[in-house]
């Protein structure tokens, strides 16, 4: 009998899941063939295709996960930009932007907690308003610092505490480790997204922010966050938590992750823009994909990292 | 051969996965040589990104206008010129009838070869097209009925502005018009023209 790791066994279920939904939503089809499901179906066969990713850059290795989460700040940081009003002054930050990118990468590969911790918020922090300042154009400048900032902090810092994650060792004598936690995180943050637009879809009256986000209810928050409470529970094999502690855990990343998507929408609303790009057909850019993951991501890690390690 | 390589190796997947370019109107690009594409031009990235438009089996028969005097400046810089891009040469100074652009511009067409144009000149800093000099208009009269291509490049001088050597990633539009036949007098054929690349730049 082979044994199965916690990383198979979620993979056998997000396996499982996909399985329904396609054959869900092919029944959808035969049961009303009068209505449009391409948006449904386009989505679910792009689920297929980042699960695939995912779990190919998990089972390949460290540094294959690595390799694809920087691609994903890079892409991030790249739909992002293409939306700001950027300076022609700004050209030589912009590159020091998308370099922090490899480099904070490298200190998340190598656990060099001490700098993986400072060297955005810190480092790049000074050093890009200073590189600005440089090519000697004030007007606009705080404006570019701002913008920039904040992009290399959401989609490099943020994000790449999913490359840190994924190199923490075992938990004491327990079957979790980083790669599990990383796991536990990801599911977690995608399915509060899929419960909260299903419970939103279907419940959904009172709007939280209309003037920012039409679509999110409290009907679609609350729902979310008690579904995604509930697998957590069931999930909590891949983590260190008790189940009170995996319910609590997973409903908190429903809420911060819920911050993550209603700020990205302001980011879009402000630029007038629906998505941020079409790389995820029915999903839209990268970045409307990963909105909650940046900011799910670095409060999980630290209360992971604080108190368990 | 050279420039096949250089294409498919380097300059597609960096304008593609680097870069990024969104592509409208491919169904616009001739089947056929020759035509003349002109777009406005604001970076060095232009004229790679309008070649890669094209099949590699194409590329040689589509030859960018460029300043001998910057990308034929030297034996080194004139090499790679004119084997990575296959540049036509267009001398500012000391013009003699056989290098007069004009002709070396119609040499080409009637051989069968497309060109690509920056009827503006000389790259801008992207924030709006500069009016077209006539040297277009000459072509045109020289080679009436010829085809014209309207294309706009957005972005571009984003990711590589003048006077910058690292390019940075942002997305880039590449908008391709329908071909069009422009004639009449000078100013109407370079206000034409001026006005289909503008149009684009609005859509």
């Amino acid at each position: 009998m082979i044994e199965l790791t916690p990383v198979h066994k979620v993979g056998l279920g997000v396996l499982g899941l996909l399985l329904i939904s396609s054959a869900g939503t092919a029944l959808l089809m035969k049961a009303k063939p009068g209505s449009d499901f391409s948006e449904l179906s386009s989505r679910i066969r792009a689920w297929w295709v980042m699960a695939g990713v995912f779990f190919g850059a998990i089972f390949a290795g460290r540094i294959a996960s690595l390799v694809l989460l920087a691609l994903m700040s890079f892409w991030a940081l790249k739909e992002y930009l293409t939306l700001l009003k950027t300076r022609r002054a700004d050209h030589r930050a912009l590159v020091w932007a998308f370099l922090s990118i490899p480099i904070q990468y490298y200190w998340a590969g190598s656990l060099w907690y001490g700098m993986f911790i400072i060297f955005i918020p810190v480092y790049m922090s000074l050093w890009l308003p200073m590189r600005l300042v440089l090519a000697g154009e004030a007007k606009g400048f705080l404006a570019s610092a701002a913008e920039i900032q904040w992009g290399v902090m959401a989609f490099v810092f943020g994000l790449s505490h999913l490359g840190y994650l994924i190199g923490m060792p075992a938990v004491g004598s327990l079957n979790a480790n980083g790669q599990s936690l990383l796991l536990f995180l990801v599911f977690i943050t995608e399915m509060s997204d899929v419960f909260q637009f299903v419970w939103g879809k279907t419940l959904g009256k009172h709007k939280i922010i209309p003037t920012v986000s039409p679509n999110k209810t409290w009907e679609g928050l609350v729902g979310g966050i008690t579904s995604v409470g509930i697998c957590g529970v069931f999930l909590r094999f891949l983590t260190p938590f008790s189940a009170v502690e995996s319910f609590i855990v997973a409903a908190s990343i429903a809420i911060v992750g819920f911050f993550g998507g209603a700020t990205m929408s302001a980011i879009k609303r402000d630029f007038g823009v629906k998505d941020f790009g079409s790389i995820i057909p029915g999903h839209g850019g990268m970045l409307d994909r990963v909105d909650s993951l940046c900011y799910a991501a670095p409060v999980f890690f630290h209360y992971v990292y604080y108190v368990h390690y | 051969m050279l420039q096949a390589i250089f294409f498919s190796l380097f300059v597609r997947p960096f304008l593609t996965f680097f870069v990024g370019l969104r592509i409208a109107g491919a169904e616009n690009l001739p089947k056929t040589d020759p035509f003349v594409m002109i777009a406005n031009h604001t970076s060095h990235l232009d004229a790679l990104t309008l070649l890669s438009l094209f099949p590699l089996s194409r590329l040689r028969n589509v030859r960018p206008c460029a300043a001998a005097d910057y990308f034929e400046s030297t034996k080194m810089v004139s090499w790679v010129s004119h084997t990575f891009l296959n540049i036509l040469g267009i001398r500012r100074t000391n013009i003699t009838r056989e290098t007069h652009p004009v002709f070396l511009m119609k040499a080409c067409l009637s051989r069968g070869e497309s060109l690509i144009l920056f009827p503006e000149g000389t790259r801008g800093s992207g924030e709006e097209i500069s009016s077209f000099k006539t040297g277009i208009a000459h072509l045109i009269e020289e080679a009436p009925g010829i085809q014209i291509l309207p294309v706009f490049l957005k972005n571009l001088n984003r990711s590589l502005p003048k006077g910058e050597f690292i390019p940075i990633p942002v997305f880039c539009d590449v908008r391709i018009g329908a071909p069009m036949t422009v004639q009449g007098s000078r100013q109407k054929i370079v206000r034409s023209l001026e006005e289909a690349v503008k149009a684009l730049a609005e859509g």
